[in-house]
C-alpha cells in the first residue's frame, strides 16, 4: 500500500524515532491534531489513522528482524531498550566482609568444596555430612571411653550437649556482631533482605524475664477497669472523641449469695480443685518442682535401704 | 540491645526477597486510589486502568475514600509514601474531583518509597471500555506487552509532554523482555498531542494479511479513551534523577553447571544418570516371544494343551 511504502521508505526522513526494545514509536514531525476544526469523533478517527501508520512502521522493522524458533512460534530477538527509566529501588549495596572473611582473606584461606556425602565406617554406608542420619551424629554414640582427665561424677554426654549449645550461642553472637558491623558501615540497605535488626528493651528490674506483650483484649479490659475507678463509677465522665464505651458495664465480679443452695458452692469449689490438680496445668502447680521432689524423696528412701541393708522400721 | 529478626516461614522469606532491591527489577506495581470526593468519570478511569494493569498482581485498586492526601504538598504526600511502602507499589494513580479541579487524575512515581515525580491531568472527555463495546473477539489479551505510539512534536519540545511520555512508558511497559512472539502484539497505547490537550487511546492491533511478510496493521479502539489537559506537575531534583537512573554496567552472570567447552568438540555437557538395573528394566512385550510360548504350550501333555494354549494366546492377543 502506498501509505505503507511511504512510511517504510521515509523512515529516517519522516522522523519516526523508535525504541524497539520498548516497542515504542515516536513521530516527532507530525504537527498533531488541530483542535478548532475537528470534532471529538474526528479526533478518534485521526488518532487511529496516525497510530496505525506509526505502528505499521514499527511492524516493518520488527518482522524483518532476526528470529529464533520456539515451541509456540518464532520469537523475535529484541534489542535492549534505549529509553532510560528511573528505578524503583536503589541498587543493592555490597556488604562489607565479615570478621571471618577478613581473616580468611589476610591468611589466604580459600573455600573448598566439600562433597555432600561421606562414608560412615560404623554404619558402612554413605551418609550426609549434616542433617537427618548424618555421619557423626552425637546422639548415635553409644559408648564414650573415659579419659584420665575426666573427673568422676561428670556426664560426658551432657557435656557434649552443653558444648554444642555453647558453640551455637557463640555463633549467634558472632553473627549478630557481623550484622551490627554491616549496619554501622554500610547502613540498613546492605543487610540481607530477610533480616532485620530490632531493638529490644529489657526491663530494669532484676528478673531476666521479658515482659509479656499485652493483647488488645487485655488492654481493653484494663482500660475499662481504670475508667470505672472513679467515685461515680465512671458514669458521669466526659468521654474523649472516638472513645468507645466500656465493655463490662456494671459489676465486674459475681459472687454467690451468702444464703442459698449449697449445690452451686460445691460446683464452684469442685471447679477450682479440678483446675489446680489437672495434668495440663502448669501455672498453678509447677510440675517440674513436684516431680523433682518426688524423685528426691524416692531416691532418699532407696539410699537409706541400700546403706543400711535391711528395712528399718518398714 | 539489638536482636536479629528473621522470617519464620519460607513463604514470608520469599515475599521479603521479592521486595528486596535487585539489579534487574520487578515490574512496577501501581496503586490506584481516590480522595474524599470523586466523580463517576474518575472512578471509571481508575477501574479501567486497573483492569489493564492487574495481570500478575501489578495493580492494587482501593475503593474507599482516603482523606488528607494532597500530592503536591510535602506533608500531604506522606500518606502516599506510606501506602507505597506497605503495598510495594512504586506507581500511584490518585483520582479526585473538586470544583476547581474537576475529574483530576494524578500519576505519580516513587523512588525508594519517596516521591519521585507527579503529573496532574484533568480528564475532559472519557469513553470507557464498556462504551466501546466491552470485551470482544479481538480484544487484547490480559497481560500482553503493549506497543507505544507518541505522535506530535510536543512530546519532545514541551516539558510536561515529555514527562507524560516517560510516565506512560513506565506505567504500561510491563516486563523487560529480549524475545517476543510477534503474534502476541495485540495492544497499542496511542498518545497524540494537540495544542492544549493530549489524547490518549488504547487500541487493539489486528494483523491483516498483506502480500508481504509484514502484515497490515489495523487499529481498533477498545478503550479507555481519555482527552486530558495538563495541570500541575512536579519533577524530581537533579540529584534524585541521577541516582534513580543509575545502572550497573554488567549484571553478574549466573553459573551454568555441567557445561564446558572443548577446542575439538565445542560445547560439551555432562549428564548424570542414576544407576540402572539392566536386568530389571521393563521392556515392551515382544510379539516374537509369543511363538516361544506356543512352543512351550506344545510341550505340555495333550489334555491340558489345548486349553492352556488357547488361554495363553488369548491373553497375549489382549495385551
Amino acid at each position: 500500500m502506498a501509505a505503507e511504502e511511504e512510511g517504510a521508505g521515509m523512515d529516517s526522513l519522516s522522523g519516526l524515532r523508535m525504541d524497539i526494545g520498548n516497542l515504542l514509536v515516536f513521530d516527532a514531525t507530525d504537527p498533531g491534531i488541530e483542535e478548532a476544526s475537528t470534532s471529538s469523533d474526528d479526533y478518534d478517527e485521526q488518532c487511529l489513522r496516525k497510530g496505525a501508520r506509526a505502528i505499521q512502521a514499527l511492524a516493518e522493522k520488527l518482522f524483518n528482524m532476526p528470529s529464533e524458533a520456539d515451541k509456540y512460534g518464532r520469537l523475535v530477538i529484541l534489542p535492549p531498550p534505549t529509553t532510560k527509566l528511573p528505578r524503583e529501588k536503589p541498587l543493592p549495596k555490597p556488604r562489607p566482609p565479615t570478621k571471618w572473611e577478613q581473616f580468611a582473606q589476610s591468611k589466604g584461606i580459600k573455600k573448598r568444596k566439600r562433597s555432600k556425602l561421606d562414608f560412615d565406617e560404623d554404619a558402612g554406608e554413605w551418609r550426609r555430612r549434616y542433617g537427618y542420619k548424618r555421619v557423626a551424629d552425637e546422639r548415635d554414640i553409644p559408648v564414650i571411653e573415659a579419659k584420665s582427665t575426666d573427673e568422676p561424677g561428670e556426664d560426658p554426654f551432657s557435656n557434649m550437649k552443653k558444648e554444642k549449645k555453647a558453640r551455637i550461642e557463640k555463633q549467634e553472637k558472632n553473627r549478630l556482631q557481623n550484622l551490627k558491623h554491616t549496619l554501622k558501615v554500610a547502613g540498613k540497605s546492605a543487610l540481607p533482605s530477610t533480616v532485620q535488626l530490632s531493638t529490644m528493651a529489657l526491663p530494669i528490674t532484676g528478673s531476666a524475664q521479658v515482659p509479656k506483650k499485652l493483647t488488645k483484649d487485655e488492654l481493653g479490659e484494663i482500660a475499662g477497669h481504670a475508667s470505672t475507678a472513679t467515685a461515680s463509677v465512671g458514669k458521669f465522665d466526659r468521654k474523649l472523641e472516638g472513645e468507645k464505651p466500656a465493655k463490662h458495664a456494671g459489676k465486674h465480679r459475681k459472687f454467690l449469695p451468702v444464703v442459698g443452695s449449697s449445690k452451686e458452692e460445691k460446683q464452684q469449689s469442685d471447679k477450682i480443685l479440678d483446675k489446680v490438680l489437672s495434668r495440663h496445668n502448669q501455672e498453678i502447680v509447677d510440675v517440674n518442682k513436684v516431680s523433682d521432689l518426688i524423685f528426691a524423696f524416692r531416691g532418699l528412701a532407696n539410699f537409706s535401704h541400700g546403706v543400711l541393708g535391711f528395712c528399718v522400721g518398714c | 540491645m539489638l536482636r536479629v529478626v528473621k522470617p519464620k516461614t519460607k513463604q514470608a522469606r520469599r515475599a521479603l526477597e521479592k521486595r528486596a532491591p535487585k539489579i534487574k527489577e520487578n515490574v512496577k506495581k501501581a496503586l490506584l486510589l481516590h480522595g474524599t470526593s470523586t466523580s463517576a468519570v474518575v472512578k471509571g478511569v481508575l477501574s479501567d486502568l486497573h483492569h489493564i494493569k492487574k495481570d500478575g498482581g501489578n495493580a492494587v485498586h482501593w475503593t474507599r475514600k482516603n482523606e488528607n492526601i494532597r500530592p503536591f504538598e510535602p506533608a500531604g504526600a506522606a500518606p502516599l509514601e506510606f501506602f507505597s511502602k506497605k503495598t510495594d507499589c512504586s506507581l500511584v494513580v490518585f483520582g479526585s474531583h473538586s470544583k476547581k479541579r474537576p475529574n483530576n487524575i494524578v500519576f505519580g512515581r516513587f523512588y525508594d518509597n519517596h516521591v519521585y515525580d507527579f503529573m496532574e491531568l484533568g480528564v475532559e472527555r472519557y469513553k470507557s471500555v464498556k462504551d466501546h463495546g466491552g470485551a470482544r473477539k479481538f480484544s487484547p489479551q490480559v497481560g500482553s506487552k503493549p506497543c507505544f505510539a507518541f505522535i506530535g512534536e510536543a512530546f519532545e519540545s514541551d516539558e510536561k509532554c515529555r514527562q507524560f511520555k516517560e510516565m506512560m512508558l513506565d506505567f504500561f511497559r510491563g516486563e523487560e523482555v529480549d524475545r517476543i512472539n510477534l503474534a502476541g502484539l495485540d495492544r497499542v497505547f496511542v498518545c497524540v498531542a494537540t495544542a492544549t490537550k493530549v489524547l490518549f487511546r488504547h487500541c487493539a492491533i489486528r494483523l491483516m494479511k498483506s502480500g508481504t511478510k509484514v502484515p497490515q496493521i489495523v487499529l481498533v479502539d477498545v478503550g479507555p479513551s481519555l482527552d486530558m489537559v495538563f495541570r500541575r506537575n512536579q519533577t524530581p531534583g537533579e540529584e534524585l534523577r541521577k541516582e534513580a537512573m543509575r545502572t550497573v554496567s554488567k549484571a553478574p552472570q549466573k553459573k551454568i553447571k555441567n557445561v564446558s567447552s572443548d577446542m575439538m568438540d565445542g560445547k560439551v555437557g555432562r549428564i548424570y544418570m542414576p544407576k540402572q538395573e539392566v536386568g530389571e528394566i521393563a521392556l515392551k512385550k515382544m510379539k516374537g516371544l509369543k511363538r516361544e510360548r506356543r512352543e512351550a504350550a506344545a510341550a505340555l501333555p495333550d489334555g491340558e494343551r489345548k486349553d492352556e494354549a488357547r488361554k495363553k494366546l488369548r491373553q497375549n492377543d489382549e495385551q
